[in-house]
């Protein structure tokens, strides 16, 4: 049982969740992640870790309310208990000098490449930011990101920051207009990760994505997170969640990711019905 | 199969005294051996199979107080007991069968857990015909031996039931700490045995209920959760304690246990990674491993979603690829599951199969369908990226290969296309990577596999010792829990002869973090 410090909506579908895990915290490195599960009835869900403090002993996730496990998370309180908190699993995102960084985040990415942005900061890498929203209000961390990055960009559908296109055109701009880039990481949707890693293969910059794919153990174990990489089946949970993007099979992963869409709503239906009868 | 060691003296000791008992010379006479020949096997009674494949409750029933006389007085209690050459454990088994024979259940279920702390399991899983029951003498002249595993489960489960399970008396406390890597058979026997010796024992388990493979491969209808529960709880009782959602390797390394205060170590992280054949589309979906099946159904009781929020799919037409018990154990979810076709493809022919006998019995009888001597080579799609056939090549068997078995061979132009839109891919598993990654002094054979001197199961490491399938690959429970026996020992000894040397944890490592 793990004990919940915290849990708080950033904006619409995407919460904050800071769980009691002093282990964990100690351990935790930018680019791994946790399982955690609702209740005893619940998914198994891999979750990025955005933050975390060795002194307090706990770690945050944020995380999109998509099925009925994250439906079940968005609705747990501070001081209650989850009953599998499991972690940190997967390697560490590779946090070395590489001059400049650009990362590029969507929806929950906001979060999860706060933590490595910060680290490959203090290794002296000049930082792009680049998020990309569908809209302002669902912009969140902004403050936290700016003061990792050197240069920070909002790309939001309602043109409210500085530019309106989808992450990738806005990338490509930012690469155009002269910025020497060394290294891109891109962490969102599948669909944010590949537009991204195809945007910068013309460039040749190398591309680190975090890969999503549906997991159950999250140690090696099962195999449903396989992926290939490069022509050979990696295992997200073990051998990443790290790939290099222009080296995956995404339309594998589109379609590994939609597994199980008629059970998920199927699920989602049950629950709310039997959680909040009309 | 049946690894037949040579007996320690002190269990032909241990033998010998229960045989010259006057109890025991007693109950010989009282049936003379030409008699005990003449009962037959008594037949383990089962649900019938059209009712029990379509559930996930027990498929055997158990024998009665009746039968159980009744195939314990088949035992002629020979001086030479060939049944305890074959347990990988050494239990005395005449003396468990005999005091069955005489109506003391208890005291048999005792002399069981003197060297088998998980009886119950091991009376419901182990591959008795290749080892206790295929050495036992009257096997070579009935051709039936006894049915050891059953008389096993029999007892064991007289105590569950009486809820009279009995708690051993425990060493005085030694003051070391012993880290139990794994809550599988392995470690859950490790665990037991250095708690009895006065021990402080926890068991690290990375998934959240402790089992291993008892819990998230064996299905209920073969292994009731019910029984792995009520044996950890027995664990619980000797003073171990349990960490469960707590990966060793990452969570912790085995240093950082070390620094904290840990003696002693053993790893028991079984073969958690599933082999792949590496063939195209082996990754759309539609396709699991049998770990990612299993575990779907069992440890996230995927067969009664909706309610529980995992789910798995319902295939209609599934094969599964493999031989082995835990091929076995898949196809016969898949039917429960709703299967009208669970086909087994093998690719070598039944005699060659790994799994129980048993087990392949029973799903035959459940309606499990057979393809030997066939092997896929590739899956194909439907537009949906979902599998919906497979190409298969018919296989012959040629010379003999290192396992012994005739080694299956292709034949030519003989590929042929089968319709099925699941897969479980049953082949095997490699040692979980985990703790070879994060201790680098750890030496590691080529399958990924942690090596150790097999007398003592010690490792490259002083005071880490290792079992089960983190050194064999995938094996049995009975193997991992011999291994743990012997492991057990000798870190009893280790810890003994350590004399009360406290590690002081060097300032560096306090500083960590």
């Amino acid at each position: 049982m793990a004990k919940i410090l915290q849990r708080e909506r950033l904006v619409p579908n995407i919460h904050l969740i800071e769980v009691h895990a002093p282990e964990i915290a100690q351990k935790s490195k930018p680019g791994q992640f946790v399982i955690i599960m609702p209740d005893e009835k619940g998914e198994r869900i891999p979750l990025t870790i955005a933050d975390w403090d060795k002194e307090k002993g706990s770690v945050t996730s944020v995380f999109m309310v998509v099925g009925t496990s994250t439906h079940k998370l968005s609705l747990v309180e501070a001081e209650s208990e989850v009953p599998v908190f499991v972690g940190p699993l997967g390697k560490p995102s590779e946090i070395k000098k590489y001059g400049t960084v650009l990362l590029a985040g969507g929806c929950f990415g906001i979060a999860a490449i706060y933590p490595i942005a910060r680290a490959l900061k203090e290794k002296g890498n000049k930082i792009i930011t680049l998020l990309d929203v569908k809209a302002n209000y669902l912009l969140y961390w902004e403050e936290r990101l700016r003061a990792v990055s050197d240069q920070f960009f909002v790309s939001s559908r309602d043109s409210y920051y500085n530019c309106k296109d989808y992450i990738p055109k806005t990338l490509q701009n930012i690469i155009k207009k002269g910025s020497k880039i060394n290294r891109v990481i891109s962490i969102g949707c599948t669909y944010l990760m590949y537009t991204c890693s195809e945007a910068t293969k013309p460039y040749g910059i190398e591309t680190s994505v975090s890969l999503n794919p549906i997991m159950v153990d999250g140690t090696g174990m099962c195999g449903a997170c396989r992926v290939t990489v490069d022509g050979r089946t990696k295992f997200a949970c073990v051998d990443g969640p790290d790939f290099n993007g222009h080296l995956v099979d995404w339309e594998e992963l589109f379609s590994r990711r939609k597994s199980y869409f008629d059970d998920e709503i199927q699920s989602l239906c049950h629950w709310e019905k039997n959680n909040f009868p009309r | 199969m049946a690894e037949k060691k040579e007996m320690s003296p002190e269990l032909k000791e241990t033998l010998r005294a229960g045989f010259n008992k006057e109890w025991r010379k007693e109950l010989r006479k009282s049936i003379p051996a030409k008699e005990r020949m003449k009962i037959s096997s008594q037949k383990m009674p089962e649900r019938e199979p059209e009712e029990r494949n379509k559930d996930f409750n027990e498929v055997n029933i158990g024998l009665d107080a009746k039968l159980a006389k009744k195939e314990a007085q088949r035992c002629l209690d020979c001086a030479n007991p060939g049944c305890v050459m074959g347990c990988p454990v050494g239990i005395d088994i005449p003396t468990f069968i005999k005091l069955i024979e005489i109506g003391d259940y208890v005291q048999s279920v005792r002399k069981i857990r003197e060297t088998n702390s998980l009886p119950a399991i091991c009376g419901r899983v182990c591959p008795q015909e290749v080892q206790c029951e295929e050495t036992c003498n009257i096997k070579k002249a009935k051709g039936e031996g006894v049915k050891i595993g059953n008389l096993e489960r029999f007892v064991s489960d007289y105590e569950s039931l009486k809820g009279d399970v009995y708690i051993p008396q425990i060493q005085p406390a030694t003051g070391k700490k012993v880290a139990v890597i794994g809550a599988g058979p392995a470690g859950l026997t490790v665990a037991g045995e250095m708690a009895r010796n006065g021990h402080k024992v926890t068991i690290f388990e990375a998934l959240h209920i402790s089992g291993g493979v008892l819990v998230y491969g064996i299905p209920e209808f073969r292994l009731p959760k019910s029984i792995l529960k009520s044996e950890v709880e027995y664990l619980e009782k000797l003073g171990v304690e349990l960490r469960e959602n707590f990966v060793v390797g990452l969570t912790a390394t085995l240093e950082d246990l070390k620094n904290d205060g840990y003696d002693a170590f053993f790893i028991g992280t079984g073969a958690g990674l599933p082999n792949f054949m590496r063939i195209p589309g082996e990754n759309l979906v539609g396709i699991y491993s049998a770990n990612e099946y299993l575990t779907r159904v069992n440890l996230m009781k995927a067969y009664e979603f909706p309610d529980y929020d995992t789910p798995v799919f319902l295939g209609k037409r599934v094969a599964v690829i493999g031989g082995g018990n835990v091929a076995m154990d898949s196809v016969r979810t898949a039917k429960r599951l709703g299967a009208e076709l669970a086909a087994i493809v093998y690719r070598r022919s039944r005699v060659e199969m790994p799994a129980r006998v048993e087990e392949v019995h029973h799903g035959e009888e459940e309606g499990i369908e057979f393809h030997f001597l066939t092997t896929p080579i590739r899956y194909i799609a439907d537009e949906k990226g979902r599998v919906k056939a497979m190409e298969c090549l018919r296989m012959k068997l040629g010379e003999p290969d290192s396992s012994g078995r005739r080694r299956p061979v292709p034949i030519e132009g003989s590929e042929f296309i089968m319709e099925v839109d699941m897969v479980v891919v049953a082949i095997g598993q490699s040692p979980n990577p985990l703790i070879p990654q994060t201790t680098p002094q750890l030496n590691v054979g080529k399958w990924g596999n942690v090596e150790v001197d097999w007398d003592t199961m010690a490792t490259s490491i002083e005071g880490v010792y290792a079992g089960g399938d983190i050194i064999r690959g995938g094996a049995t429970v009975i193997l991992a829990m011999g291994d743990a026996r012997i492991a057990a020992a000798e870190m009893h000894k280790y810890l003994s002869e350590k004399k009360k040397k406290r590690k002081v944890p060097s300032a560096e490592s306090k500083n960590k973090g």
